[in-house]
């Protein structure tokens, strides 16, 4: 196969690319970090930093959800050994995120937090939403995927689509009055998820009209290569 | 010549909040205020725009909050809904000349001129607390005068009973999409209006108001969330019936008409009881009418203020 062969990289480059994504990643991190100390944040840079993490979270979030549309539809089947990475970044932002609510927003104040965790709905869901993150993070790695077995590993990560619709709720439902922000959001999820729908549909067409025993095709013909989740 | 842009560095941005309070002080203990203050106060802003106003005793002593945070941390969601947008996107709002109408049940009508409105009245510098419904508040030195030397000029009506005020609204440099209804509205009623506290404001920080911060006239309410001090006025139209306001048509049932700091009636949404002072790390106790109950509160005896919010 000559296309994949030309469209997948070495090991070396491979690692390179993750390299150069790590750091990648970690730009915001660091332009916040380096804001806050020129004094550059604004008149509030403590919301300053809950702001830019939470828009962080909810990026890396979207950016994972795109690796399978994107793959699927350039063929460049690699882009899915960088999703790990991306998933985790997504919960390190969220993790900031947390801690700036709690150690500078409200300083510790636990009966505070306790309270707006039951009472605020916002606050509800974005806490529900980094909590169903924290076991996906901990299952990333090679040893949990082969101790769940792929089955399970796969059923247990669909949970970033409710991850991702929580956040983009959480995200509605504390904004004020100019809705355009968490509306980009929305349509973003809704598109990355409508397509999974769209492309699901169309297999379980396709698995109707194939006589059994024939070996599965794909869109354009070429077989499928079953991969971990779609 | 007073719509000149403020020169880059006004010496008001090397005055540290202290050094300006430390002054004011002075001020009020010398007693002769009226030979400093000119002096004083063209010290702390650029000559251009200086406004000078002799201290009032309804001030706070409370330190003051920066004037980069003041001039640069605004709502005015005409210009943008980020914090930034009005300091970066407002100032191509011709303020000059400007006329503010007042109208309705009133016995004498006036469109007033810019100029009129800043000689109706001797200039004051108000420094009152700010309390804004997103939980943060700032100390700000407004200038102006109470807004009731104004209403006295038209002669309200004894069927009078509500104020509305409108803002400029222009889709040509200001935002189109529908946030809010445009042009923005707000409304008192007629005795919270006329409350001494209820400041027709033309200044901040020694100088006519930067157009951010509602420019060339807005009101001030200090007991009130934020919002319910309108920026940019164009009309008054005293009414019988209580007027349609911007924030209580949006979400009714999360902004009340009258809006009034109570630490104790929550947003919907998030708790009222704390708020960050800007430049502060930990938030304070939010106070009952932003403290000012001890001049408020009576005009709301006997009122359900968890109903009326």
């Amino acid at each position: 196969m000559p296309h994949a062969a030309r469209s997948t990289p070495s090991p070396l480059q491979l690692s390179i690319i993750k390299g150069l994504l790590f750091v990648t990643c970690l730009v915001p991190l660091l332009q916040l970090i380096l804001a806050w100390r020129a004094d550059d944040l604004g008149a509030n840079p403590i919301e300053a930093v809950s702001h830019a993490t939470g828009d962080w979270t909810l990026r890396f979030l979207l950016i994972t959800l795109a690796v399978t549309p994107l793959r699927r539809l350039t063929g460049l089947h690699w882009l899915l050994r960088l999703r790990r990475m991306l998933g985790l970044f997504a919960f390190a932002y969220g993790v900031t995120h947390l801690l700036a609510y709690v150690g500078l927003d409200q300083f510790f104040d636990w009966t505070a937090i306790a309270m707006d965790i039951l009472k605020r709905p916002y606050i509800t869901v974005g806490f529900a939403a980094l909590v169903l993150m924290t076991p996906l993070a901990l299952t990333s790695n090679a040893f949990m995927i082969r101790r769940l077995g792929g089955r399970r590993w796969q059923s247990l990560h669909r949970s970033i689509y409710a991850i991702a619709l929580l956040g983009v709720l959480h995200f509605w439902w504390l904004v004020k009055a100019d809705y355009l922000e968490p509306l980009i959001y929305s349509a973003v999820l809704a598109g990355l998820l409508g397509i999974r729908a769209w492309w699901r549909n169309q297999e379980r067409h396709r698995q109707l009209r194939t006589p059994p025993g024939a070996p599965p095709r794909g869109p354009s013909g070429r077989r499928v290569i079953p991969i971990a989740s779609r | 010549m007073l719509i000149r842009r403020p020169a880059d560095i006004t010496p008001s941005d090397i005055t540290s909040p202290e050094h300006f309070r430390q002054r004011r002080q002075l001020l009020r203990m010398s007693g002769a205020a009226l030979a400093g203050s000119v002096g004083i106060t063209s010290l702390t802003a650029s000559a251009a725009q200086a406004l000078p106003a002799r201290l009032s005793p309804l001030s706070t002593d409370e330190s003051l909050t920066g004037r980069k945070a003041v001039l640069g941390y605004n709502n005015f969601y005409e210009f943008g809904t980020d914090k930034e947008d009005p300091a970066r996107n407002a100032g191509v709002m011709q303020t000059r000349p400007w006329e503010v109408r007042v109208e309705g049940l009133v016995a004498r009508p006036k469109t007033f001129g810019l100029e009129d409105l800043l000689k109706l009245a001797p200039l004051e510098e108000r420094i009152y607390r700010l309390r804004c419904v997103e939980a943060w508040s700032m100390v700000v030195p407004w200038i102006g005068y109470s807004l009731s030397a104004l209403l006295k000029q038209v002669e309200p009506l004894g069927s009078a009973r509500y104020v509305a005020f409108a803002s400029h609204y222009d889709p040509e440099i200001m935002t189109r999409r529908p946030i809010l209804d445009w042009p923005y509205q707000e409304g008192l009623r007629l005795d919270e209006a006329m409350h001494p506290l209820t400041l027709l404001t033309l200044g901040v920080y020694g100088e006519v108001l930067p157009n951010q911060n509602g420019a060339p006239v807005r009101i001030v309410v200090p007991w009130k969330y934020g919002y319910k001090s309108a920026k940019s006025i164009v009309r008054i139209r005293l009414t019988e019936s209580q007027p349609a306001t911007a924030w209580n048509t949006a979400a009714p049932e999360e902004y009340g008409f009258y809006s009034n700091v109570n630490p104790e009636v929550d947003h919907p949404r998030w708790s009222q009881a704390k708020e960050r002072r800007i430049g502060d790390f930990l938030k304070r106790p939010t106070q009952m009418f932003n403290g000012y109950a001890e001049q408020v509160a009576g005009l709301y005896q006997g009122m359900d203020l968890a109903r009326f919010h």
